[in-house]
């Protein structure tokens, strides 16, 4: 005991302003010095080289990660518990952390060199962190890491887990890759072992870090084994597990996008395609034609998305009616009433969507009174395509249930005149409800079949088809399509629109001073329903594609697998429900540039051979049931136009054909014409050039000229008076 | 389609002023055209002459309607207006009564209005004069009978009716089947 207070030593002590004075320099560099000296201890041999070691090792921590574990010969695969790891940990961390690093050195020279020097590498860029955080993710790594028995793996669960990493996810993608062909060496080694020990620690492991899955998926992608005969019989019987089936539609499309490496050799990609077939058939209950068409449509990537969206519903979309609201006052009322809503798009100034309502959309007082239609998004998109002008003369040929003939007349200011037809008369009580309801007085409603159209009235400015289809873009709608579809119906949807289509081509006036356009759409999306038909609009009759004026969506194909369309195709649009959040729709605007309705293949030959008197003399608007008679009248065209010494007469006989005289007067006046020719040589010659017309096409090109002819038939005459 | 016979006109004019007077002649001569009625299956149906033009090309059985339907003749030859015409009377009506908002639902579902509904009313409404109602934000909704005039309005007691409901808006999501 004993006072260490040395009396020489006055220090002030209490609160006044002498125990706040600077002590002067000596004392103050005391301060200092006696920490330095207290500092380092006198140590011994061991301790000094301890000491040493530990300076060195916090030079080597920085550049990888401890490895925390047991110190035992299992530390290959053997990892600790978390809680032990806690309580060990802080202990002996530094001795643990040497210990660890020795035996880590050893195996990893034992294995392999250069995965570990990549490793450590990799691990450099771990240590800034605290290294509690460290051994906590590495505890939950480890576990999920030893699935594999890969050290590999370990080590890379412990590199990703940690937050701070300093490599990109792609170059630890990279890496990983590169493990993955080196591990395949090992694997056939180590499984056997360690396949017992994997399965006891995957039960026991909670959370598995995103990387490690991945681990895990390409590894089950090379063991991702297509079921053999057995396994399949058993699915059939046994009750279906939905979750297995969409990991394996999952593994499948993983496998399929990185077929080379992933593949199973000696397995066929289309062993692959079947299985996933099967699977998306069962998992999202399509029959399998259908399944087959959509795996046609899209990649795989998107097929999925298009899948899911098929099973939500699209948002619910409104239309304003501007002949009685605007769409601001009209949105002030409704979510006055409580809906919640938005503009539906730059694309479109009357549309709204719906995201929520505590009242009813469709029995709002503002319905009632006409101010908005409930339509879907898509069903927007033919009519702007369309863009009927005031004054027009519009027919809609299949208008049920009314929204997109309520557009064109809300269009056009209820000028003009609109004919809404629908050959279903239940449907129709639908369109003069919602007609009368929007306040639209320009329509007349009438029930036939579109394909009669042309007789009944014709000369239409423009002209809206909404063909019926399949309805393979609705399936959100319309679940039963799923199953209900097959050939025969998508065979019968298109030979009924390819009907329809002709039709409507025909009731448009090509000449008309504003219009001219059909507008040609569908609710589905197979290439036999769509492009397929307008392709065969444009061999048929004289149209062309036009641009849609709609800036979004997808273009119409111009080839699809074996068939090839015309390619201004691609200025028709696709809309799918995964990319535009709409129903799958098919929009394409054609314009009419000539009333001639052409006729068949040969006598199109013919009539190209003088185009000009043709064109010039057929009148306008020639209906479909004559082109029999052009057939026949074109067959003698074809005899007479050898004879082009006496042009004038040939185009009288056209003239006289063209004008519907009948086939039986062509056929007069074609040997009247003959017998007013010089007989003889002149029937040789155009037997001859008969047969040669009959034979081949190209008799223009074997015809003399005039004075050739003058002259053959000069010498001709002289040989027979010689 | 056929015009209207002069007794069927007579009629029809008739029930029509109830609801806008003399305003009948603003019907027939627009300035943007004339317009005239046709009958077609009992129904009156009003058109411009262009739209008649061209509904002449369309048989008689597969035609289904032209322009507006105003209402239909009855098999006793008495003619009821339907609720399609309110776009065509509600600019024209001489009386209108204003219904406040929670009655609106009400009148919607096709009963009459009473005195609590009632919000405002034209001065000088005689009794079974024709009325056009509307709600409180001068929305059509549809129209009926005044039961009571304006005077009398006032005086009676809240459950009394005050118009006798005859067509509303609601009847497009009712009946939409007798529309056509």
């Amino acid at each position: 005991m004993g006072r260490k207070l040395d009396p020489t030593n006055k220090v002030k002590r209490g609160p006044g302003k002498k125990a706040r004075k600077q002590q002067g320099a000596e004392t103050e560099l005391a301060k200092f010095l006696t920490d330095e000296e207290t500092g380092p201890k006198r140590l011994s041999s061991r301790g000094r080289k301890r000491a040493a070691k530990r300076i060195q090792k916090s030079a080597e921590v920085t550049e990888k990660q401890p490895k925390k574990g047991f110190t035992d010969e299992n530390s290959k695969w053997l990892k600790p518990a978390k809680r032990k790891r806690k309580v060990d940990e802080p202990e002996n961390e530094d001795d643990s952390n040497e210990h660890w690093e020795e035996e880590d050195e050893e195996e990893e020279e034992e294995q392999e060199l250069l995965q570990k020097k990549k490793d450590q590498g990799k691990k450099s860029g771990k240590l800034e962190e605290d290294d509690d955080d460290d051994d906590d993710e590495e505890m939950v790594d480890d576990y999920g890491t030893v699935d594999d028995g890969d050290e590999e793996a370990a080590e890379e669960g412990e590199e990703e887990d940690s937050d701070g990493e300093d490599l990109l996810p792609i170059e630890r993608a990279a890496k990983k890759d590169k493990k993955l062909k080196e591990a395949l060496d090992l694997e056939s080694d180590e499984d056997d072992d360690e396949e017992e020990d994997d399965e006891e620690e995957q039960k026991s492991d909670a959370e598995m870090d995103e990387d490690d899955t991945i681990q895990t998926n390409t590894d089950e992608g090379e063991r991702f084994r297509l079921p053999g005969a057995e396994e399949s019989e058993m699915e059939g019987v046994t009750p279906l597990d939905l979750k297995s089936i969409h990991q394996r539609i999952k593994d499948n499309i993983d496998v399929l996008c990185n077929f080379s490496t992933k593949r199973e050799p000696g397995k066929d990609r289309t062993e692959y395609i079947s299985l996933l077939k099967k699977d998306l058939c069962t998992y999202y209950s399509y029959n399998s034609f259908l399944m087959e068409k959509f795996m046609d449509l899209f990649p795989l990537s998107e097929l999925v998305d298009f899948l899911e969206a098929n099973e939500i519903h699209r948002p619910v979309t409104i239309r304003t009616n501007t002949l009685k609201t605007r769409r601001r006052d009209l949105a002030q009322a409704l979510i006055n009433r409580g809906v919640n809503l938005d503009p539906l798009g730059k694309w479109s100034k009357v549309g709204l969507v719906i995201y929520d309502s505590s009242v009813p959309i469709g029995a709002t007082p503002e319905y009632l009174a006409g101010q908005y239609m409930l339509q879907g998004a898509s069903s927007f998109l033919p009519v702007m395509a369309l863009s009927p002008q005031e004054g027009e003369l519009v027919l809609d040929m299949s208008s049920a249930p009314g929204g997109k003939t309520t557009y064109i007349a809300q269009l056009m200011r209820n000028t003009g005149v609109i004919v809404a037809n629908d050959a279903n008369a239940d449907r129709l009580k639908s369109v003069v409800g919602n007609i009368h309801r929007l306040g639209v007085t320009n329509t007349v409603v009438s029930n036939y079949d579109g394909r009669q159209f042309p007789k009944v009235m014709g000369g239409f400015d423009r002209v809206l088809l909404d063909a019926p289809c399949s309805g393979t873009g609705v399936i959100a709608k319309d679940p039963a399509v799923k199953t209900s579809k097959d050939e025969a119906d998508i065979r019968r949807s298109a030979h009924l629109q390819k009907e329809l289509i002709l039709a409507a081509i025909d009731s448009v006036n090509a000449e008309s001073s504003t219009g001219g356009y059909l507008v040609y759409c569908t609710c589905s999306i197979t290439v036999e329903e769509n492009e397929c038909v307008v392709d065969y609009a444009l061999k048929k009759r004289n149209v062309k594609l036009v641009p849609t004026g709609l800036d979004f969506g997808t273009e119409g194909f111009t080839r699809f697998r074996e068939r090839k369309f015309h390619p201004s195709l691609k200025l028709s649009r696709r809309f799918y429900p995964h990319s535009h959040n709409m129903d799958g729709f098919f929009v394409a605007k054609l314009k009419k540039f000539s009333n001639v309705i052409p006729t068949a293949a040969a006598g199109k030959d013919d009539a190209a051979e003088a185009p000009e008197a043709t064109a010039a003399l057929n009148p306008p608007e020639e209906k479909p049931t004559q082109s029999n008679k052009m057939k026949k009248t074109e067959a003698k065209e074809a005899t007479d136009s050898p004879q082009k010494t006496n042009g004038t007469a040939n185009i009288k006989t056209k003239g006289k054909k063209d004008s519907r005289t009948g086939p039986k007067k062509a056929k007069l006046d074609g040997e009247t014409v003959k017998e007013s020719e010089k007989p003889a040589e002149k029937k040789t010659l155009h037997k001859t050039a008969r047969l040669e017309k009959k034979k081949g096409k190209t008799a223009t090109k074997n015809r003399m000229g005039k004075n050739k002819f003058k002259k053959l038939k000069h010498m001709l005459t002289k040989h027979d008076r010689d | 389609m056929r015009p209207l016979t002069e007794e069927e006109t007579k009629t029809m004019f008739e029930k029509l002023s109830k609801y806008i007077g003399e305003n009948i002649k603003l019907l027939v001569d627009r300035p943007d055209g004339t317009y005239c009625f046709r009958l077609h299956n009992d129904r009156v149906y009003y058109m411009s002459e262009k739209i008649l033009k061209l509904a002449t090309n369309i048989s008689r059985d597969k035609l289904i309607s032209v322009g507006t339907c105003f209402g239909k003749f009855t098999k006793t030859k008495k003619f009821r207006l339907h609720i399609t015409a309110l776009d065509f009377l509600a600019p024209y009506a001489k009386f209108k009564v204003w219904v406040k908002p929670g009655a609106e639902q009400s009148f919607l579902y096709g009963n009459h209005v009473l005195k609590s509904g009632l919000g405002r009313i034209t001065e000088n409404t005689m009794q079974y004069q024709g009325v056009v109602v509307y709600s409180m934000a001068d929305v059509p909704l549809g129209f009926g009978v005044a039961a009571k005039t304006t005077q009398e309005c006032r005086r009676v007691d809240p459950m009394s009716i005050v118009v006798f409901h005859q067509a509303d808006v609601g009847e497009f999501i009712r009946s939409e089947d007798t529309l056509t």
